[in-house]
């Protein structure tokens, strides 16, 4: 009998996705997934799907999904949630539906506690309307609506989202990962992997923010955004585990 | 069952737990305080949810998670709230889910004032949030009839998998008046199971997605023509008036809510001055009732839309009429309410002069 | 030796990303010179590199569209 060491998760359905050639979406939709079949779940889970690129996560993942008006997925997620309380049910975004238009939503469902997981995929950049200015992007970062580089004058400073979502006392798990190598692939699925567990085991407010790469809109190949992710992303979005039920080292 | 005295926006919450709703997400805002204040006591008290969400965009998500996943859900607002929350209504009807919407209206535009108005007509009928769309839009002129009306509402919007809006005013949620809430009422039999709910793939058959978007053309142009047909049979089967002293009447007005009640009043002392004038009170808003007006144009000298708005409803009174007869208007707003006296001055303006009693 | 995994490719899903070429510990995929129905150069294992697998499965864990199921043998 093989042994399989790797394979498609059960939470993923067969649609092949619409993402940019190596997007890190796939890689995240598919820990998300995993989890969810992890803890086996997923017959008894419903996702909220955001505006943005993956706005169509309702044909990826493999279980009940309703599609949100941008930036209201944790208000959608919440109306779920104390409808259906035994369920599963987490909310997918980008960095403008999360932390532009969207904020209000978050900043609530954390404050409230509601015991739902948030997964926040920060790449810095607005990727399905064509690379504007995202909340998260960085200074100096060129993007179609900063063309000569952001600057803190014009545009302001970047937003941290879970540093932010950390001072709230609703927000019992927040943790910030990253894809770019195996190595922290692994770390990013311990991290989804104990926010689900946080709500499953009913200790509150989860969000993991995951830092990923848009290689479209950054005009790098794949494996050149990943370097670039490293060098350049995670000194300003620092990977940690800000809060947990567990502790935090 | 006894009536009990009650104030409007009690009396609506009451009525709505009565009807099978279980889940309120609102949000503070004046004329309504009442409801969310009554809804966060008694919703725990029969086991339900009361969320006092962080603004009206927020609660009418809510309602589009919590209606999508097969709960029955009422939220309510006034004008500004209303406002927010129509991009929530427009994605609520694109994905089809069913829930009750009550708009307690107060003066406008913008912020306007926290007394009764008439001015959310055209938001309400004519849509509001973006796309082709319409609500079952219901206006009652008492408390008891909101009461009544509030099961249908649920019923409707459950058999048709789309919102429906109330459309009350800030005397109609202030007043206190005897309802009997438990009038029997019970749910429709023949409602459709919710087989459509995000309720997890463990507790239907197939995965389901509540969502509006349809990236291809042809695909959203048949969902807009599926959506069609539940409005044209909305439009043929959920028509509501009432036709009061219309019979020889010279004089039609055509009011809802409480000016409706107004009216009446305005009626008795015109019967007095030996002028005979009726009313055509719709109840349903969308759908407009055209049948009141072919039974009158022909009789009848002309028809008054009297509204606390600065003219809205009337251009339905004018699509009815189609060019029958003469159609005027008259109307205080701001939160002004009309007076009989004057509305009576204006009729007796359009019968060409004052009458001698 | 003979090979410790086995990597089997659904090439009609590939995009031609190269992630897991990068991530390969020992360098056995490469993209093909042929073109899958999407038209894309599709990843496949080097000609004759089969038995160099090591089954550690990296490739099938930084793949974003799930091309590649890795079994130990």
């Amino acid at each position: 009998m093989p042994n399989v060491v790797y394979a498609k998760p059960k939470g993923m359905t067969d649609a092949t996705t619409h993402y940019c050639p190596g997007c890190t979406h796939g890689i995240i939709h598919g820990l998300v997934a995993e989890c969810l079949d992890d803890f086996g779940v997923l017959e008894n889970t419903v996702g909220v799907a955001p505006v943005g690129c993956a706005v169509l996560a309702y044909n990826y993942f493999n279980c009940d999904m309703q599609e949100a008006a941008h930036g209201r997925a944790p208000a959608v997620a919440t109306g779920i949630k104390r409808s259906l309380p035994d369920r599963t049910v987490f909310t997918y975004q980008g960095d403008g539906d999360l932390a532009a238009i969207g904020t209000g939503e978050v900043v609530h469902a954390a404050a409230r506690g509601e015991n739902i997981t948030v997964i926040f995929v920060n790449n810095g950049i607005y990727g399905m309307t064509g690379g504007q200015m995202a909340p998260t992007t960085l200074l100096g970062e060129v993007t179609t609506t900063t063309p000569y580089g952001r600057s803190v004058e014009k545009n302001g400073y970047p937003i941290n989202v879970c540093e932010m979502i950390s001072t709230l006392e609703g927000a019992a798990y927040v943790s910030r990962v990253s894809v770019h190598d195996i190595k922290n692939i692994r770390k990013a699925k311990n991290a989804i992997s104990d926010a689900f567990r946080t709500q499953i085991e009913k200790k509150g407010f989860s969000l993991v923010e995951v830092l990923s790469t848009c290689p479209t809109n950054w005009g790098y190949t794949p494996t050149e955004a990943l370097t670039w992710l490293k060098d350049n992303m995670i000194p300003h979005y620092p990977l940690a585990t800000f809060k947990s039920p567990w502790g935090v080292k | 069952m006894a009536k009990v005295l009650m104030k409007g926006n009690e009396a609506l919450g009451e009525a709505a737990i009565k009807a099978g709703a279980r889940y309120y997400f609102g949000y503070p805002i004046t004329p309504q305080n009442e409801v969310t204040a009554y809804m966060s006591k008694r919703l725990p008290e029969v086991g339900g949810v009361f969320l006092q969400a962080e603004s009206e965009v927020s609660a009418i998500n809510m309602v589009y998670g919590a209606g999508g996943a097969g709960a029955r859900v009422l939220i309510t607002s006034s004008s500004p709230g209303i406002s927010l929350m129509q991009e929530g209504i427009s994605y609520i009807v694109g994905a089809e889910i069913p829930a009750v919407i009550v708009n307690v209206m107060r003066g406008g535009p913008g912020l306007g004032s926290i007394q009764s108005s008439q001015s959310d007509y055209f938001q309400a009928t004519r849509g509001g949030g973006n796309g082709d769309y319409n609500m079952v839009v219901l206006a009652p002129e008492s408390i008891q009839e909101m009461a009544d009306i509030m099961q249908d509402a649920f019923d409707i919007a459950d058999q048709y998998r789309n919102p429906v809006m109330i459309m009350a005013d800030g005397m109609l949620g202030q007043m206190m008046e005897p309802v009997d809430l438990d009038k029997p009422k019970k749910e429709k039999k023949d409602l459709p199971p919710k087989t459509w709910a995000t309720t997890g793939t463990a507790h239907h058959k197939g995965r389901n997605i509540i969502n509006s978007l349809y990236l291809s053309p042809d695909a959203l142009e048949k969902h807009n023509m599926d959506l069609k047909k539940k409005y044209d049979d909305m439009a043929k089967t959920q028509v509501r008036y009432e036709m009061y002293n219309c019979d020889d009447a010279e004089i039609i007005a055509v009011a809802y809510g409480t000016t409706a009640r107004i009216v009446k009043n305005t009626i008795a002392m015109a019967a007095k001055k030996g002028i005979k004038m009726g009313l055509i009170r719709p109840i349903s808003l969308w759908p407009f009732p055209q049948e009141p007006f072919d039974l009158t144009a022909d009789k009848t000298l002309s028809y008054l839309s009297v509204e606390m708005s600065t003219g809205q409803m009337v251009e339905d009174v004018r699509l009815a009429v189609n060019g029958r007869k003469p159609v005027d208007f008259y109307g205080r707003t701001g939160g002004m309410i009309p007076e009989p006296k004057d509305i009576l001055a204006h009729v007796e303006n359009m019968m060409g002069g004052v009458c001698n009693a | 030796m003979a090979a410790r995994g086995k990597v089997v490719f659904d090439s009609e899903r590939c995009k031609g990303c190269e992630l897991c070429v990068n991530v390969c510990p020992v360098h056995i995929i490469e993209l093909s010179k042929e073109l899958n129905s999407k038209g894309y150069n599709y990843s496949q294992i080097k000609n004759g590199s089969d038995d160099k697998c090591i089954a550690c499965g990296f490739c099938g864990m930084t793949c974003p569209d799930f091309v590649i199921k890795v079994e130990k043998l």
